[in-house]
């Protein structure tokens, strides 16, 4: 009975330490090819695997197709495959498939004209926050509503508002 | 996407019950609605009606891609039971021709010129807003070109 205690700490602390790790190391990018859609060639099919995981599975979410179960990402890998054996090249067949499904169908789209807002817009929106943030606190500054530090240029009191506040500082003494 | 381009070469072969399929060379020197649907897709079926009208009213010849039929029986079947509202049919089994216009699901349906030049692209069902203010005027309008 002693034993079995220890055991099964040994045991845990083995697939703490032990299996974990390894299984981190098992790619993460689990491809969904079906084995009738493997080519011959492993130098065609390393390049169709590599396409694989550049284009988007356009009815998923965000997944690509080389690790989609759909049908029609199922679909575009043996369409794929069949481009670049016929001698297309990869630009060519990404090309393709962005001439039909639109810069959508890369994971990774090209920075042009119809793009730049997608890249640089949260830089651009991340600039105009931290503006607006330290503009804010200035103005709270220069209007005085900042009690802690006094505004200097404040126009001084008038002997009228002087003569109301000791009224009304009189009137809390009595 | 694909929008004032050529359609692309291709041919289906024809449906279960039927010798004739069609292809790319079929539609040249007429207007025409290619049209991707399937017995599975479900709002394929809520525009149904509205093709079969077109049909009636000899409007425009549609072009049907029947697309991703899990067996050879199911479109067939499907058309029997609701009416075929296509000049032709063609399968469609393993995507060729719809990866090849840029479908993503069904229904989708482009309009083409008697070029052969893709002219608009309707995603999602035909219905009667969108028809009477873009897909018939636009269609009008290329069958006097």
């Amino acid at each position: 009975m002693t034993l079995k205690a220890p055991s099964f700490t040994v045991a845990f602390a083995l697939a703490l330490f032990v299996v974990a790790p390894l299984a981190s190391l098992v790619p993460s990018a689990a491809f969904a090819l079906e084995p009738n859609e493997i080519l011959a060639d492993p130098v065609l099919e390393a390049r169709a695997r590599e396409l694989g995981k550049i284009l988007r599975c356009v009815v998923c979410q965000n997944q690509p197709i080389g690790a989609s179960n759909a049908d029609l990402a199922g679909d575009m890998r043996v369409l794929v495959r069949e481009r670049i054996t016929n001698g297309d090249s990869d630009e060519q067949v990404l090309a393709y498939m962005v001439d039909r499904y639109g810069d959508f169908v890369l994971f990774d789209p090209p920075f042009k004209s119809t793009t730049y807002v997608l890249w640089i817009g949260p830089a651009v929106i991340a600039v105009f926050g931290m503006f607006a943030v330290v503009s804010f606190y200035r103005r709270r500054k220069d209007d005085g509503l900042d009690m802690a530090t006094p505004n200097p240029q404040a126009a001084p009191l008038s002997d009228e508002e002087r003569k109301r506040l000791d009224a009304l500082l009189k009137e809390d003494d009595e | 996407m694909l929008i004032n381009r050529e359609i692309p070469a291709f041919d289906l072969a024809p449906i279960k019950g039927s010798d004739q399929g069609w292809g790319s060379k079929d539609l040249a020197g007429q207007v025409t609605i290619v049209n991707f649907f399937g017995s599975w897709c479900i709002a394929c079926l809520q525009e149904h009606p509205f093709l079969m009208n077109i049909k009636a009213q000899k409007l425009v010849p549609i072009y049907g891609a029947d697309w991703r039929e899990k067996s050879v029986d199911a479109g067939p079947r499907w058309l029997a039971r609701y009416g075929n509202p296509y000049t032709r049919v063609g399968d469609d089994p393993k995507s060729k021709a719809a990866i090849a216009f840029g479908v993503a699901g069904g229904p989708e349906s482009f309009i083409v010129d008697k070029k052969g030049v893709i002219r608009y692209k309707q995603v999602g069902p035909i219905y009667a807003g969108v028809w009477t203010e873009k897909l018939w005027p636009l269609i009008q309008e290329l069958q006097k070109e």
